[in-house]
């Protein structure tokens, strides 16, 4: 437990302290901007799979909260000029409270009718944006980056280096819902919500929790989008593309353990990331499609669970 | 059968309790009351109530008037948890185990939130759990997945799953149903040590012979009235019981 621990802290010490390095010595602005894109998919699936993983109650809504990040970081910059810490920082207490609002669905509603739900509250949510002036309405809005703060040498760079913080947040977070009792009363829930209430477990309060947090770290994770882009309009802050994306990323990465959702989010967001250079942007979302096909009809568990198969073969080749 | 001269503390005190489902009335002004580690039989035909009294008692429902009073506290609005956390615990009719999980870490959710256990160790809690499980005769099958528990481990293993939360009152909700002779001798036997240990427990069962056994008393339903209560004789003599329940 406690080398595990140190292991862990060691990893993600040594993941910044590379990320770092990169940032210094790569002059080439690209790979960062794609990079971006790809830590900040860790962390949207990562953050998802707290609620939709654990807990069972799949969230259909990932766009609500990466669009109520991207605009209040719009809002705090134009209203107050706010840096990006206090950007992400808002957002993510903003996620919490939408994730709480949602959390209260979850009294009346699971399966289908709770994934449906949300996306409703998404659109509601884009539509009032879309016609909320201060925040530029339909026709977005343009923002003007503040110079960058050393040690980077470039906006993106620092950026780059905020998400991957970010990453570390989101995993170490999850991580230890995993691995505490809070993380057991989600898997009981998710397995059966009337046996784990009458076990003890306060069902309510475990998915009010889920939400809160899950929404926190998917608005944080959003939040630097506006500086990332210097733009920001409704319809891509909201764009379902989110969501579907963060489901597949999740499921094929596997939801029973943290790894899973990183393991996905790499290796979708690569993928996405190399067609959208060499082919087009739009054929990612039929490569999706079909990958998410292929391992709903053949790994079911995600890569998690062909790992764990392989493992446990070997274990028994073994014996 | 009552162990002991001191006088009889009451456990649970169920008042006037009505619960209707539209126009259809499951329990029809219900007033009982269950003793400190009494031995408690609940029988009945289908549909006269049974279950719903005690989901009524463990949570699940609401009823529509009345109170549920468990150990001097009305515990009517509480939801389920709060009332595992007093001391009420239960079995399903139809098993329900957590899938995803081993037998062990079945009960290990009952200890992690059981508040006596709040603030121990992982490790002791997982002690806990494992003399729960070599009492119950599932030790062997505590890193096993339910999926391969047969019928009457899944009962016991639901047991053992009540028993994790510590409770003074346990509901075992046909624990017996569709096990065979020696099984429902097995179980039997189970509830009775139980029962030594100042555990009251209501046993909802058809197999008359156990309820027979078992209880120091029985409540008949029928319709959602009570058309019987008192010892198991008593009650099996009552003409009404034997129209309603027997069919004579």
């Amino acid at each position: 437990m406690h080398r595990s621990n140190i292991a862990f802290w060691t990893g993600a010490a040594v993941f910044l302290a590379a990320v770092f390095v990169l940032t210094r010595t790569i002059g080439n602005e690209y790979p960062f901007f794609a990079g971006y894109v790809i830590l900040q998919f860790v962390v949207l699936s990562v953050a998802w799979s707290i609620l939709g993983g654990y807990a069972g109650y799949v969230n259909f809504g990932t766009n609500a909260f990466f669009g109520v990040g991207v605009y209040t970081a719009v809002l705090l910059v134009e209203a107050f000029g706010a840096p990006l810490g206090v950007q992400i920082a808002v957002a993510a207490l903003v996620g919490s409270l939408l994730g709480l609002g949602v959390g209260l669905l979850t009294m009346r509603m699971r399966g289908i009718f709770f994934s449906i739900a949300t996306i409703a509250l998404a659109i509601i949510i884009e539509t009032s944006v879309t016609n909320w002036r201060f925040v530029g309405g339909a026709a977005g809005i343009q923002l003007q980056r503040p110079p960058v703060t050393p040690p980077f040498d470039s906006y993106v760079k620092m950026l780059f280096f905020v998400q991957a913080l970010l990453v570390v947040i989101a995993v170490a977070t999850t991580r230890s819902i995993q691995n505490s009792r809070i993380g057991r009363g989600l898997q009981a829930l998710r397995d059966d919500e009337l046996a784990a209430e009458c076990t003890g477990v306060p069902t309510l309060r475990l998915k009010l929790l889920a939400c809160a947090i899950s929404g926190a770290l998917i608005s944080a994770g959003g939040a630097p989008a506006a500086m990332y882009l210097q733009y920001a309009d409704p319809s891509s802050a909201f764009n379902l593309n989110y969501s579907v994306s963060v489901l597949a990323m999740s499921l094929i990465g596997g939801t029973s353990h943290w790894v899973g959702p990183v393991l996905g989010a790499i290796l979708l967001g690569v993928t996405q990331q190399l067609l959208a250079v060499t082919i087009s942007s739009e054929v990612n979302v039929l490569v999706l499609g079909i990958m998410l096909v292929l391992f709903v009809v053949a790994a079911p568990k995600g890569i998690i669970g062909l790992l764990r198969r392989q493992s446990s073969l070997r274990a028994k080749d073994r014996s | 059968m009552t162990s002991s001269n001191a006088p009889e503390a009451s456990l649970l005190r169920i008042d006037a309790l009505t619960r209707s489902f539209g126009g259809f009335v499951a329990l029809d002004n219900i007033s009982v009351e269950i003793r400190k580690g009494e031995r408690f039989g609940l029988i009945g035909p289908n549909g006269s109530g049974k279950t719903t009294l005690v989901n009524c008692i463990s949570g699940a429902l609401r009823p529509n008037k009345g109170t549920v009073l468990f150990r001097d506290e009305d515990i009517t609005p509480l939801p389920p948890n709060q009332r595992a956390h007093r001391g009420i615990a239960r079995s399903f009719q139809i098993p329900r185990p957590f899938r995803s999980m081993t037998v062990l870490e079945n009960l290990m959710v009952a200890l992690d939130f059981a508040p006596g256990h709040l603030l121990e160790l992982a490790t002791h809690r997982r002690d806990a759990a494992m003399s729960i499980l070599t009492r119950m005769g599932l030790a062997s099958k505590a890193n096993e997945a339910t999926a391969t528990l047969t019928q009457v481990e899944l009962r016991k293993m639901e047991l053992a799953r009540a028993m994790a939360t510590g409770p003074k009152l346990l509901i075992s909700d046909e624990a017996m149903a569709g096990l065979s002779t020696s099984e429902v001798d097995e179980v039997l036997d189970l509830l009775m040590s139980l029962a030594g240990e100042d555990i009251a427990i209501i046993m909802i069962e058809h197999i008359m012979q156990a309820v027979m056994r078992f209880s120091e008393r029985v409540m008949c339903l029928d319709a959602g009235r009570i058309i019987a209560i008192g010892a198991p004789a008593e009650v099996m003599a009552n003409a009404r019981v034997q129209e309603a329940y027997l069919g004579a």
